[in-house]
């Protein structure tokens, strides 16, 4: 047993540093950015470009920025400042005045406290369900439970609540509930289509499977969503229509699940044959031997494609806005259509973007976490 | 065998063409999307949602414009109350099918009004809220003060929109050439011709004059055409087939326009309850039962004035503060096309 306290050394020899050529950040420099004429020009080319980009940038984003107007006489906002700052400075004022339309779209204005626990409530189900520590059959009671509240939070009608239609909904949490419900109601289905796919004992199920995958992959995503949108109520009867966002939300899932399934499948295929034959010699049942053997192992081979998919559906649900539904991106679209705003749709895409990076770079983030995670019993 | 199936289907299918609903003549208002409106509660209204001076949420989330003002107009005429509107954005695509579906009970969607969209959508326009047309938009220092200087222009304009081909037969008439630059974002496009890409910008001449007027000091750089190039009917559309609550979507427009005729403003209209002029007495319920031959409340027309306002209010809260001017939108009485029938 050690008494020594950390940070407290035992006099060592003393040691030479490395000579700063040999390591060291100006090492790796001369090694990887120096190493010849060539590399030398590129490298001092390419950083005089970043460095120019990068001073007007900050220059446009923030130092001659406008960051709110002042109210003008007829009760609206004066974007005369801003007009005078185009070109030169970005104009801020417009997410000032319009960043709970972006983030929430129609939601009544004095409810919208609601909508924003729903996206608290939709990261910290993401984030929950990130923890190894939470995976067990109580994070299905956590989902259902936290769905329950989100749904009562956006509807309302309940408990005080004022009743707020869907059609209404917008912003970011239309984003998150068509993506979360989306995936998670896809991955099941999709995992079932790869197995019947795979089957060699049902044929007739394995060709719905394959005349399903092939048909949805076969067409665009924005066919789909104009087809749920605005062949269906046609073939309806009238009165009965399902709701528009509703439609979309199932459009979404069969195009999803007919990817993932894809995917699953990779996985499937890329195990070792022995993997089945080991599971049927000890005698397991078809769903027990999927369950226990087969698809542990099949999942984490294809996490990379799998979290690349989710990354794909999750930026895909924006294409809602062609049938009119207010996501993320339509609602930052209608924002600037408000003439005063129109000249500034650049400011109101940047904060976009930095949303759905955050989004989507978390989950990028996660996935190499998760691949670390499993490797070591691969490695071991 | 075969022939008892035959029969039993036969039977089977008559009897589903009994149990449809029949058109309930004798009970209600008549109007089968008027009942259906009252059941509900609640006017569906499909809008644009992303047009500035028509329907465009403001940064609360409200509806603001002359379309959805519209909307609001029914809504009060057949309920009471101009609240009681739900309004459902639709693209330029899915806006007939959400109409002939009963998605939504009615469009005033800045649709305009053509032959073919009457005669093969199954739809009829009840009314025009806005008379707009093509215009072009040029630099000052351009020096053009007319359309017909414009031979060889390059023009911005926007893909698969009625523009594009009306300025396609206007250059065709007119024996000149023009380079269009398709563009599908307003923005884009916007940019493109102030950055100077192209000659002109055209669309709907509103669009061009509020875009002028947000350039503030620098709108006399700018300069609208006086050639409008086409006609541009914008108005509600309901469905065919409902005869009674197209009467009731078209008169309760008319009387937005017979009540700016008399003066009769939303702060005014109580004071004029005690009015003698017959025209006014009848549009605001105290005779004539005006609003029962349609269906609906005597006091439709009060309560639209009441809480949505006249035409001309609407128009001074929604296009007036992107300052277009009034032009051909104003009443017959003073040298526009807006003009109501009698009332009686």
């Amino acid at each position: 047993m050690s008494a020594i306290a950390p940070g407290h050394h035992v006099a060592q020899p003393s040691r030479e540093p490395p000579p700063s050529l040999i390591a060291g950040p100006l090492a790796w420099m001369r090694t990887n950015l120096f190493n010849s004429w060539l590399s030398t020009a590129v490298t001092l080319a390419l950083g005089y470009l970043v460095l120019r980009m990068g001073t007007s940038f900050i220059q446009w984003a923030f130092i001659h920025a406008v960051w709110t107007v002042p109210m003008g006489a007829n009760g609206t906002l004066d974007p005369a400042a801003c007009r005078a700052a185009q070109g030169v400075g970005a104009c801020w004022a417009v997410i000032w005045d319009k960043y709970r339309f972006i983030l929430f779209g129609r939601y009544p204005y004095d409810q919208q406290w609601r909508a924003a626990i729903v996206v608290v409530l939709f990261i910290g189900l993401f984030v929950v369900s990130g923890m190894r520590r939470f995976w067990r059959k109580e994070l299905v009671l956590i989902w259902i439970g936290t769905l329950t509240v989100i749904g009562v939070l956006m509807w309302g009608g309940v408990l005080g609540l004022t009743y707020v239609g869907q059609d209404i909904w917008g912003g970011l949490p239309i984003t998150l509930i068509l993506s979360t419900f989306g995936l998670a109601v896809a991955f099941p289905l999709a995992v079932l289509v790869a197995l019947g796919r795979r089957s060699t004992t049902m044929p007739a199920v394995r060709m719905l499977c394959v005349l399903y995958i092939e048909l949805i992959r076969g067409v665009p995503l924005i066919s789909l969503l104009f087809m749920a949108s605005v062949m269906f109520p046609l073939f309806m009867p009238e009165g009965l229509n399902p709701d528009k966002l509703l439609r979309a939300q199932v459009a979404i899932i069969l195009f999803a699940g007919a990817y993932l399934a894809e995917v699953v499948r990779a996985g499937l295929q890329g195990l070792p044959k022995g993997q089945y034959e080991a599971a049927d010699a000890i005698g397991l049942g078809y769903w027990r031997k999927m369950g226990l053997v087969i698809l542990p192992q099949a999942l984490r081979l294809v996490i990379p494609p799998l979290v690349n998919t989710f990354i794909g559906f999750f930026k895909d649900t924006s294409l809602v806005l062609i049938i009119g539904i207010f996501d993320l991106l339509t609602s930052g679209k209608v924002a600037v259509a408000e003439p005063i705003w129109q000249a500034y749709s650049t400011e109101v895409y940047i904060v976009l973007a930095l949303i759905y990076f955050a989004f989507c770079f978390s989950m990028s983030r996660y996935s190499r976490g998760l691949e670390r995670e499993f490797g070591k019993s691969v490695r071991r | 065998m075969m022939k008892k199936l035959t029969m039993t289907a036969g039977a089977l299918f008559a009897t589903a063409m009994l149990a449809a609903p029949a058109p309930a003549f004798a009970e209600g208002t008549g109007s089968a999307t008027i009942d259906a409106i009252i059941k509900r509660g609640e006017l569906i209204c499909g809008v644009a949602g992303n047009n500035a001076m028509f329907s465009l949420p403001d940064s609360k989330g409200v509806m603001k414009g002359m379309d959805s003002d519209s909307c609001r107009t029914v809504a009060a005429a057949i309920l009471g109350d101009a609240n009681k509107v739900k309004f459902v954005p639709l693209t330029a695509q899915n806006r007939f099918t959400a109409l002939q579906s009963g998605e939504v009970d009615l469009i005033y969607r800045s649709t305009t009004w053509t032959l073919g969209r009457e005669a093969n959508l199954g739809g009829l326009f009840a009314s025009v809220n806005y008379y707009d047309g093509t215009g072009f938009l040029v630099k000052a220092s351009a020096g053009v003060k007319s359309a017909k200087e414009m031979d060889g222009a390059t023009i911005c304009v926007s893909p698969g929109t009625s523009t594009e081909l009306a300025i396609a037969d206007y250059y065709r008439v007119n024996n000149m050439k023009f380079t269009p630059i398709l563009i599908q974002d307003v923005n884009e496009i916007q940019n493109a011709f102030l950055s100077g890409r192209c000659d002109a910008y055209s669309t709907d001449s509103s669009s061009l004059a509020s875009f002028r007027f947000q350039q503030g000091d620098k709108a006399k750089d700018l300069v609208l055409l006086p050639e409008i190039i086409s006609k541009e009917p914008l108005g509600g559309m309901v469905r065919k087939g409902d005869d009674k609550f197209f009467d009731l979507v078209r008169w309760t427009f008319f009387a937005t326009l017979i009540a700016e005729e008399y003066g009769v403003t939303q702060a005014n209209v109580d004071t004029f309850m005690t009015s003698n002029v017959p025209d006014v007495r009848r549009l605001l319920g105290l005779e004539g039962d005006m609003g029962k031959a349609l269906g609906v409340d005597n006091k439709f027309a009060y309560n639209a004035i009441k809480q949505v306002g006249n035409y001309g209010e609407m128009w001074e809260r929604d296009v007036t503060p992107f300052g277009v001017p009034r032009g051909i939108n104003n009443l017959w009485t003073k040298g526009g096309l807006q003009y109501a029938p009698p009332m009686r």
